[in-house]
Parts: C-alpha cells; sequence; structure tokens
C-alpha cells in the first residue's frame, strides 16, 4: 500500500504564539477514512491549516509527505493543485465573487498547474450543475456571491461541491457536521461517500459521534493536547461519546 | 490688500497662454467677457494649494511645475493617430464623438442618422455664435469660484455641446472620446455641454486617453443640465497616459424626479483631480454616483464631490472605491449639504479604500452640511488591506495568490462597474479593470 500522507513528529506554534501540535505522527493510505477526534481546543482546525499551507504557523519539528514530496515546502495553491482540500470549519463569506467565478479559477488553476487543459466554460458549468444537483444546491445560488448570505448548510453544502469538483486526492473535513440539522447532515455525507474511492484518503475531524454514523470512518484517533493519544476502530468513536474525552485531556496534560 | 504671493512658473505660464489665446479663443463680445472676468478670479487666487481647503490633498502649485503650451488643431497624422487609437467601447454600437488633442473632428465622429430631437454641435462653433444658452452656462450652474474651473472657462477653446430635446428617449449610448496624440506635451482645455430636456433620457459616456510618457495637461469640464422627469448616465473613464495631468470638473444640475447616474472611473494619468459639483435642484430625484480608481506607480487621484440636495425628497447615494498600489496616493473629499427646506433628503456616502503596500495611501473627508431637520444622512469610511483569510481561502482551492489579490481586487471595485446600467459600458470597465491588472504583473 502506498502512503498518501504521511505525518512525523510533526509541531507547530502560532507564529509568535502557543505551540499547539506537539509531536504527531499520523498515515493515511490511499482508499482510508479516519476521524480525528478531540475536545474543543486541541488543535484540530491547526492541523487541518498546517496541512493546507495557511499562513502564520511555525513548523518547529516534523515532515509531513503527500504521495513523497515534501507538502511543508509548497504554498496552499500548489498543495491544493497537488490534491489537498481543506472544507473548512468556517468557509469564508466573499462579496462580489460569483460562486461560479470562484469555481471556474479554482478548478482551471488546479489544472494549469498541472500542466492539464482548461475546461471550457460550458462544459465546467455543466459540470458544476450536475454535481449541484446532487447537493439540492440550487443553480441560482451559484450565480450568487461565495457564501454571502449563505446559511450554515449553504455553506457545508458547498464546500462539499467544490471538493467534488476539484476530486482532491487528499480531504480534510474540518467540523463538516458544526451547523448542520440532520437533514443537511445526511445530503453532505452523502456528497464525501460519494467521493470515497480507493485512491483517494479522508481525514475527518470532528467533536462528535454523530458525522460518523454517516461517513463510517476506517480507523479513529483521539487527539488531545496536540497529539494523538489513541488509536482504534470506528466502534471507538461510539465509546467517546459514552465517556467524553475528560480522561485524554488529563492524560495529555 | 494681502500679501502678494510670488506667481510661480506654471501661474506666469498660465497667464502667457491667456494673454496669447485670448484674441483667437471662439466666442463674441459675451463669451469674452466671461471669459476674462474668470481669468481674472483665477489669477485673484492662482493655483490652489494645500491651505485652500477643497485642494488640500492635492497640492497643485506645487505639483503642476509649469504650464504646456496650447496645443495646435489637429493635423492629418494626429487624426490617423486617432483614428487608431485603443477604443474601450468598441465594437458597443455606441455613437461616437471624438476630440483630438481637444478639438473636435467631425470627420472622425459619427453624426450620421441624428435621431430626432438630438442635436450635436462643435463647442468652438457654439462659442463662436456666442449663445445665450452658453454664456449662460458657461458662468455658473453651480459655484464657479473654482480656480481650475475658472481656468477652464477662461480658455477652454472645444468641446461638444450635445441637446436632448424635451421627451426624447436616447436608446443609443453617446461616446465622447477625448484623445490625446502629441508626445511632444501640450495642454488642452476642453468645455462640454450636454442638455437633457424634460423628460428625455441619454447615456452618456466620456472617455480620455494618450500616450505614455508624455506630460501633458488636461483641464476638461463637462456641464449637465438635465430637466424633469429626465435621466441621464453618465460615465466618465480616464485613461490617460502615465505621465498626464487630469483636471476634470463635472457641473450637473438635476431637475426635479429626474435620475441622475454617474460613474467615474479612474485607470490612467499621473495627477488626476476629478471634482463633482452637483445640485440636485428639483424635488424628488434620485441621483447615484460612483466612483473607482485603480492607482499604482506613483499616481495620485483625487476625488473630490460636492453635492447639494436643494430640495425636498431627494435620494442620493455615494460610493466611492480606490485600489491603491505601490506609492500611489487616493483621495476622496465627499460634502453633501441639504438646503434648507430640502426636508425627507435620504443620502448615504461611502468612500472605501484598498491598499495593496505599505506605502501606498488613503485619505478621505466626508462632511454632511444640514439644514433641514427630517432627513437622512450618513457616511462611512474605511481603508484596509487585502484581507488574509479570504486570500487563504482562494489560495486554498488552488488559486495562486497573484490570481486571488485579482479576484479579490476585482470583487472589490466590482460594486462600482455594476452601477453601469449598460451592459456594454460595464464590460469596458471591466476590460480597464483586467487591463490594469494586466499591467501591474
Ligand atoms: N490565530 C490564533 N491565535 C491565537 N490562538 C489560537 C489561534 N488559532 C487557534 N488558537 C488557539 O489554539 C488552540 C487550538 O485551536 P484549534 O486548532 O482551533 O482547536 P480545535 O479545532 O481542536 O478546537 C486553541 O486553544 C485556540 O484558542
Ligand atoms: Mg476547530
Amino acid at each position: 500500500m502506498t502512503a498518501l500522507l504521511e505525518i512525523k513528529g510533526l509541531h507547530a506554534e502560532i507564529s509568535g504564539g502557543r505551540k499547539i501540535i506537539q509531536g504527531l505522527d499520523l498515515t493515511v493510505n490511499k482508499g482510508e477514512i479516519h476521524a480525528i477526534m478531540g475536545p474543543n481546543g486541541a488543535g484540530k482546525s491547526t492541523l487541518s491549516y498546517v496541512l493546507a499551507g495557511k499562513p502564520g504557523y511555525e513548523i518547529t519539528a516534523g515532515e509531513v509527505y503527500l504521495n513523497g514530496e515534501d507538502l511543508l515546502a509548497m504554498e496552499a495553491d500548489e498543495r491544493a493543485a497537488k490534491g489537498v482540500f481543506l472544507a473548512f470549519q468556517y468557509p469564508l463569506e466573499i462579496p462580489g465573487v460569483a460562486t461560479l467565478t470562484f469555481l471556474r479559477a479554482a478548478f482551471n488553476a488546479q489544472r494549469k498547474a498541472r500542466g492539464e487543459e482548461e475546461l471550457s466554460s460550458p462544459d465546467l458549468i455543466k459540470r458544476v450543475r450536475e454535481i449541484a444537483k446532487t447537493l439540492n444546491i440550487d443553480s441560482e445560488m451559484l450565480k450568487r456571491p461565495l457564501n454571502v448570505g449563505f446559511s450554515g448548510g449553504e455553506k457545508k453544502r458547498n464546500e462539499t461541491l467544490q471538493m467534488a469538483l476539484l476530486q482532491p486526492s487528499l480531504c480534510v473535513l474540518d467540523e463538516t457536521d458544526s451547523g448542520l440539522d440532520i437533514d443537511a447532515l445526511k445530503v453532505v455525507a452523502n456528497g464525501v461517500n460519494a467521493l470515497r474511492s480507493a485512491e483517494r484518503g479522508m481525514i475527518v475531524i470532528t467533536h462528535y459521534q454523530r458525522l460518523l454514523d454517516y461517513i463510517v470512518p476506517d480507523i479513529v484517533h483521539v487527539f488531545a493536547a496536540g497529539r494523538i493519544v489513541r488509536t482504534g476502530g470506528a466502534d471507538l468513536a461510539r465509546e467517546l461519546e459514552a465517556t467524553g474525552y475528560a480522561q485524554y485531556q488529563s492524560e495529555a496534560a | 490688500m494681502g500679501v502678494a504671493i510670488r506667481k510661480t512658473k506654471a501661474e506666469l505660464g498660465l497667464a502667457d497662454l491667456y494673454q496669447g489665446a485670448r484674441r483667437y479663443l471662439p466666442g463674441g463680445e459675451e463669451i469674452t467677457a466671461v471669459r476674462a472676468a474668470a481669468f481674472d478670479r483665477f489669477t485673484a487666487v492662482g493655483l490652489p494649494h494645500r491651505r485652500v481647503e477643497a485642494w488640500r490633498y492635492t497640492d497643485l502649485r506645487t505639483q503642476m511645475k509649469e504650464a504646456k503650451r496650447l496645443a495646435s488643431l489637429p493635423d492629418d497624422a494626429a487624426k490617423a493617430k486617432a483614428r487608431e487609437a485603443k477604443d474601450l467601447f468598441a465594437g458597443a454600437g455606441f455613437r461616437k464623438l471624438v476630440i483630438v488633442d481637444g478639438a473636435f473632428v467631425p470627420e472622425l465622429s459619427d453624426l450620421a442618422e441624428l435621431e430626432t430631437g438630438l442635436t450635436i454641435q462643435p463647442m468652438a462653433d457654439a462659442l463662436a455664435a456666442d449663445k445665450p444658452l452658453l454664456s449662460q452656462r458657461l458662468g455658473a450652474i453651480v459655484p464657479d469660484d473654482d480656480p481650475a474651473l475658472a481656468l477652464n472657462t477662461a480658455l477652454a477653446a472645444n468641446g461638444v455641446v450635445i441637446l436632448v430635446a424635451p421627451g426624447t428617449a436616447l436608446s443609443r449610448p453617446i461616446h465622447v472620446a477625448f484623445v490625446t496624440t502629441n508626445w511632444v506635451a501640450t495642454s488642452m482645455f476642453t468645455r462640454s455641454l450636454v442638455n437633457i430636456g424634460a423628460g428625455a433620457s441619454a447615456t452618456i459616456v466620456e472617455s480620455h486617453q494618450g500616450p505614455d510618457g508624455s506630460e501633458y495637461q488636461v483641464n476638461t469640464a463637462m456641464q449637465l443640465v438635465v430637466g424633469d422627469e429626465a435621466r441621464i448616465d453618465h460615465i466618465k473613464v480616464v485613461s490617460d497616459g502615465n505621465s498626464a495631468l487630469h483636471i476634470g470638473s463635472l457641473l450637473a444640475n438635476i431637475g426635479a424626479r429626474a435620475t441622475f447616474n454617474q460613474l467615474g472611473f479612474v485607470a490612467g494619468g499621473s495627477l488626476i483631480r476629478n471634482q463633482l459639483f452637483v445640485r440636485l435642484a428639483g424635488e424628488g430625484t434620485v441621483a447615484d454616483i460612483r466612483g473607482g480608481s485603480l492607482l499604482s506607480g506613483t499616481q495620485h487621484a483625487d476625488t473630490t464631490l460636492a453635492i447639494e440636495h436643494a430640495a425636498e425628497n431627494g435620494q442620493s447615494r455615494e460610493t466611492f472605491k480606490a485600489v491603491v498600489g505601490d506609492t500611489a496616493r487616493a483621495v476622496f473629499q465627499g460634502k453633501i449639504t441639504v438646503a434648507p427646506g430640502a426636508q425627507k433628503t435620504d443620502a448615504k456616502m461611502m468612500s472605501r479604500a484598498l491598499l495593496l503596500s505599505d506605502e501606498a495611501e488613503a485619505d478621505s473627508k466626508p462632511e454632511l452640511e444640514i439644514f433641514a431637520d427630517d432627513v437622512q444622512c450618513g457616511h462611512g469610511t474605511t481603508t484596509g488591506a487585502i484581507d488574509d483569510e479570504l486570500l487563504f481561502y482562494l489560495m486554498a482551492r488552488g488559486i495562486p495568490p497573484d490570481e486571488a489579490k485579482a479576484l479579490l481586487i476585482q470583487a472589490f471595485i466590482g460594486e462600482i462597474i455594476e452601477g453601469a446600467a449598460n451592459e456594454a459600458v460595464r464590460d469596458a470597465l471591466t476590460g480597464a479593470l483586467l487591463g490594469w491588472l494586466g499591467r501591474r504583473e
């Protein structure tokens, strides 16, 4: 099996601030879905940002490889073109940029970076519409400025739409269930499940077990105080639901 | 008398220009008198400097080193250059009128099949005929004590007069293209008048362009006289050469229950001053005034607006945005005056600047002067850099940083462009924006 993502001994801190990730090891193989569960403030979002290449974090130790390539040496846009996708916990609103314009720019930029041919607008629109339909996204919404005035559920569906369009090799989903009611959760989970494939790996970050009823992981990690403190199968998520994170927080402290 | 201030080289040069030209500047007795009075007004105060409140951010006295000689009438070579010049509105089907080096050139202008109710005339002819309409208008429809405007009144040699008869709905927009062709720097004073009769409607586009590297000087003024229940959409695009001085004045007097949409766009020039004097003279008029400036290098662009709500039930929205890169500087001064009795006025002004570098600068001075008690007026100002969070979101989707920034700049200035009702105008402005973004790379 080929390792899709390899994180070795990662330490990261907020530039000029606190140490957040403190010795993280994680390997995600192609075809696997890993869940990372942990208490609020454990550093889960920070991990997702460090993987996606957000400025403002200092990597003080460790290595991260995507398909054997040094991910930490790349800018965020290069990482995306290499197949990293972060579904944001809080997707941003960009007034003045129509959703479709944004999708086209992202799609074609990635293709260009990979030396592939860009897709013509009509073809792209067709593809976007097809995906939108499966996610119950109204095509009027695609004309609206990106995420502006979207409900929480609409934003998360929009993230899922982007993911389905861009076909990344590594999906990192940060609290995709937050702000979703059960119906929206099912729609989003269906969208994510449709992307499960032998070529793709996923990291599903969540505080609650609920999402994992719909996106069933292969491996579950407990993340506390900046590192993985326990690893198990899908049943670990249910156990955590019953016991909570208190024991891990004290262990880590 | 106050202390005699030594005249600058530019002021002496302007006096020479006027003395040399006044005998052959077009105009009969009345116009000549208006010119002389205007030049006296200019001489009394000289070039504006930073102690003149309306010019506090644009010290023309310091920045205008000399007055370039007046442009000569365009010869065949100049006309050929003008014909070749890039046209932002090409293909839009607008009726194009061409002013070359300050002179109206009929043979380059589309004067065929004028719609019923539409009259077009070179300003030089109208001035020579001493038309009362002009001698009244040339003086004042709005305060005329501004020194740059006084200079224009004194020296304007040509331009265009567009008259739209009452009730005439012009569906085809008119594009007045001001093209400077001469690489040797000259100065050009143009004056135009657009008169929209009651119940009539028209779209007038004004564009200004010229060669890079030439320190030519433009002083241009446009008067809009808009009747009751009329509608005017006026768009002005400055894409002058990168060394040009552009001083533009818009003087608008709008009647009752009329619609006034004005959009100014700056994507060129070196030192630009766009001043707008707007009077909503009649009740119930709706005005939408927008401005967008795209600045880089050492550009300095000053937009100064004075709008007066003179009658009741008026509504106005003023929205100004500037994108400022390198060491450029954007200035916005906006003053809303609500006259006594202009009750139920609803006016909102907003100016925003997006700074692309640490050395870029934006100054904003909004003012409200309200003499009525039952009004809703407000203003706001913001200045900021590109939002790092938004930039990261775009980059996380694979969009390279330069393209992501360009997208955010487009989004920022998009609100101004969307103000144009005409699609071809929006496309042309978007084209100007993309051209500017392309030149930055
Ligand atoms: N930009 C920031 N500046 C300062 N502290 C931060 C910043 N981002 C996150 N933190 C802190 O870092 C810790 C980890 O945050 P985060 O990664 O968001 O945790 P999680 O997603 O697991 O809830 C928290 O204590 C949080 O308050
Ligand atoms: Mg989080």
